[in-house]
C-alpha cells in the first residue's frame, strides 16, 4: 500500500516534470517560430532596399553608366572621381557646403544657445515662448522657402521696410554674393527651435548646487556661464552640432531648389550644394555614375562626421 | 534683477515676432485680393477667400493633400509596427544570426538617403514602381533609427513579466502586442510623430519618383505650383503655402508636449 503511493507518487512528479519540459520545448518551438516568422519582412527589407543598393552605388561610381544609353556599362576605374575633382562646378558645390554647415550650424547652435538660456531665466510663458520657438521646425520647408522668396523678393515687403527706413534695398537671393547667406539665414530660423529644445534638456540636467559653489566663491555671472555652464553642455553642443550638420546636408536640398532664383543653386552657381549637383548630375544629365561617385564621397564625409562624434563624445570630460 | 527680467521678456518678444512674421506675412497675402498684395498692411483691407477658392478649384492641392496625409501615414503605421518588433525581438529573444543582424540594421544609419536615390530610382524603373503610391513609401517603411531606438527601450522590460505571461499560456505576438508595446508607448509616440513629419515634408525622393500631377504629394506640388502654374502670382502661391502650413500648425499646437517631449528623449538618448 505504501509502496503504491510512492510509485504513483513519482509518477506523477515525472508526469510533471516531463510536461513542464514539454512547456518549455514548446515555448522554445514557438519563439523560434514567432522570431523568423516577424524577421522575414524586416530581413528582406533591409538587405534589399538598403544594403544592397548601398554596394550598388559603389559599383555604378566605377562605372561609365548614362541613363540614355543603352548597353554595356564598362568599368572606368577612378574615371568618376577624377572627372569630379576636375568639375569646377562640383568643386564650388562642395566649397558652398561648407559655407553653409559652417555659418549655418554656427548659427543655429548660438541661437539655440541664446533662446535656451533666455527660457532658462524666466519662469512665466516658458511653454508659450517655446511654442513659437519650434513653430517654423514643424513646417513645410517648400511653403516656407517660397514664403521667403516673397518677402525678400526686389519690391518685397523686407526691401519696403529698408526703403522706409532710409535704407538702400538689397537684391537678396538675386545676388550672388547674398544668396546663400539669405538661404543660411532661412534654413537657420527655421532649426532654432529644435536646438533650443536640446539645450533646455541640457541646461535642466546641469545640477543648481554647481552655481551654489560658484556664488560663494565670488563668480561674476559671465564667468559662471563660461566655467560652468558651457563645459557642463559640451555633450550637447557637439551632438547638436553633428545633428545640425547632417540636417544641414539633407535640408538645404530642398532650401535650395526652392529658394535659388534659378530653381537649381543660382545665381551663377552661388547657392548649389553638393546634393543639389548630385541631383541635376542623375536627372537632369542622367549620368549615373558621376552622380553615385559623388554620393560616395558625401558618404565618406558623413561617415567621418560620424566617427569624429563617436570619440569626442564618449571622451571623458573633468569637472 | 526685476529689470534683467524685463530684458529678457522684451529679448523673447523681439524673437518671436521674427518667428512669426513670415507666416503672418504669408496668410495676410493669401486672403489679398491681387491687386493689393504690394501694400504694406498686416489686416488686409479688402479681405477675400477667393484665392483659397481659385487654389482648390484650378489646382489639384485637395488630392495633393489627400496623398500627403496617405502617404505618411502608411509609412508611420509600417515603421511603428516594424521598428517596435525588430526591436522587441532583437532587445528580448536570442536566436542564431542575432547580433549580425543587429549590426547590419545599426550600419544602414550611416547612409545618408541621398546615396540610395539612384539605385532606387534604377530598380523602381525595373520593377515598375515609379510613378506610384508604392514608389513614393517604399524606401522609408522602417528605419535603422526606429530599430535602434526601440531596442533600447525594450531592453528595459524585465524578462520575468513577458516569462509569466508565457506560463500563463499567452502565445507570443499577444505578449507583444499587449504586455511589451504599453511599456514603451512613450518611445513609439515619439518614433511615430518624428516619423509623421519627415514623410509629410519629404521633398528629394518623392520629386524624383512622381510624374503624374496626381500623385504629388504636397511638398512636391506646392514646389511644382509655384514655379510652374502660378509663377509670380504670389497671392495664390502663399495661399498654396498656407494650406500646406497651417494644419501642421494647427495638430503642432495640440501635440506640442509630446513632440517636445520626444526630441529630447529620442534626441539625448
Amino acid at each position: 500500500m505504501t509502496n503504491k503511493t510512492s510509485t504513483s507518487n513519482k509518477q506523477t512528479k515525472e508526469q510533471k516534470v516531463s510536461l513542464f519540459q514539454k512547456i518549455r520545448g514548446n515555448h522554445k518551438h514557438q519563439q523560434y517560430l514567432f522570431v523568423y516568422i516577424c524577421l522575414l519582412l524586416p530581413i528582406i527589407f533591409f538587405l534589399g532596399i538598403r544594403i544592397l543598393p548601398t554596394l550598388f552605388t559603389f559599383n555604378v561610381g566605377f562605372r561609365d553608366w548614362n541613363l540614355l544609353s543603352s548597353g554595356p556599362h564598362p568599368f572606368v576605374g577612378l574615371e568618376n572621381y577624377v572627372a569630379l575633382i576636375k568639375d569646377e562646378v562640383f568643386i564650388k558645390s562642395v566649397v558652398n557646403t561648407i559655407v553653409y554647415i559652417v555659418f549655418g550650424v554656427f548659427g543655429q547652435l548660438l541661437f539655440g544657445i541664446i533662446v535656451a538660456l533666455l527660457l532658462h531665466k524666466i519662469n512665466r510663458f516658458v511653454g508659450f515662448f517655446r511654442v513659437i520657438y519650434f513653430i517654423p521646425y514643424v513646417t513645410s520647408i517648400v511653403a516656407i522657402s517660397w514664403v521667403f522668396q516673397w518677402i525678400l523678393m526686389g519690391n518685397g515687403v523686407i526691401n519696403d521696410l529698408l526703403i522706409n527706413l532710409g535704407l538702400p534695398p538689397q537684391p537678396f537671393l538675386n545676388s550672388p554674393d547674398q544668396a546663400i547667406y539669405v538661404i543660411i539665414g532661412a534654413m537657420i530660423w527655421q532649426a532654432i527651435g529644435f536646438q533650443m529644445v536640446l539645450f533646455l534638456a541640457g541646461l535642466e540636467n546641469i545640477p543648481q548646487m554647481l552655481y551654489e559653489a560658484a556664488d560663494i566663491d565670488g563668480a561674476t555671472p559671465w564667468q559662471k556661464f563660461w566655467h560652468v555652464t558651457v563645459p557642463l553642455l559640451n555633450p550637447t553642443i557637439v551632438f547638436s552640432a553633428v545633428i545640425g550638420t547632417i540636417n544641414f546636408i539633407q535640408v538645404s536640398f530642398t532650401q535650395v531648389m526652392n529658394m535659388s532664383v534659378d530653381g537649381s543653386g543660382g545665381p551663377l552657381n552661388s547657392t548649389i550644394t553638393v546634393v543639389v549637383y548630385i541631383y541635376q548630375l542623375a536627372f537632369r544629365q542622367f549620368d549615373l555614375g558621376l552622380a553615385s561617385a559623388a554620393t560616395v564621397l558625401l558618404f565618406l564625409f558623413i561617415l567621418a562626421l560620424t566617427l569624429f562624434q563617436m570619440k569626442v563624445l564618449t571622451r571623458k570630460f573633468d569637472y | 534683477m526685476k529689470s534683467g527680467k524685463i530684458v529678457t521678456y522684451l529679448l523673447l518678444i523681439l524673437g518671436s515676432v521674427i518667428m512669426l512674421f513670415p507666416f503672418i506675412w504669408m496668410v495676410s497675402t493669401s486672403l489679398k485680393p491681387p491687386m493689393d498684395i504690394f501694400t504694406l498692411n498686416i489686416i488686409p483691407e479688402n479681405l477675400t477667400f477667393d484665392n483659397f477658392i481659385r487654389v482648390f478649384e484650378e489646382s489639384l492641392f485637395l488630392k495633393w493633400f489627400l496623398n500627403s496625409i496617405l502617404v505618411a501615414l502608411i509609412t508611420t503605421i509600417s515603421v511603428l509596427f516594424f521598428d517596435t518588433l525588430v526591436g522587441y525581438i532583437i532587445a528580448k529573444f536570442s536566436f542564431v544570426g542575432r547580433s549580425i543582424l543587429f549590426i547590419l540594421i545599426l550600419s544602414t544609419l550611416m547612409v545618408p538617403t541621398e546615396m540610395l536615390i539612384i539605385p532606387w530610382y534604377m530598380m523602381s524603373s525595373d520593377l515598375g514602381w515609379t510613378d506610384s503610391y508604392w514608389g513614393i513609401l517604399f524606401p522609408g517603411l522602417m528605419t535603422g533609427f526606429g530599430v535602434f531606438l526601440m531596442k533600447q527601450y525594450m531592453e528595459q522590460i524585465p524578462d520575468d513579466l513577458l516569462n509569466a505571461a508565457r506560463i500563463d499560456g499567452m502565445n507570443e505576438f499577444s505578449i507583444f502586442f499587449k504586455i511589451a508595446v504599453p511599456q514603451v508607448w512613450p518611445a513609439m509616440s515619439a518614433l511615430g510623430i518624428f516619423t509623421f513629419l519627415s514623410n509629410w515634408n519629404a521633398f528629394l525622393w518623392p520629386l524624383i519618383v512622381i510624374e503624374s500631377p496626381e500623385l504629388r504629394t504636397l511638398p512636391v506640388g506646392l514646389s511644382f505650383f509655384s514655379s510652374g502654374e502660378a509663377e509670380s502670382q504670389w497671392h495664390l502661391i502663399m495661399t498654396g503655402a498656407t494650406i500646406s502650413v497651417i494644419p501642421l500648425i494647427i495638430v503642432f499646437i495640440f501635440l506640442q508636449r509630446h513632440i517636445i517631449k520626444g526630441i529630447t528623449l529620442t534626441g539625448m538618448k
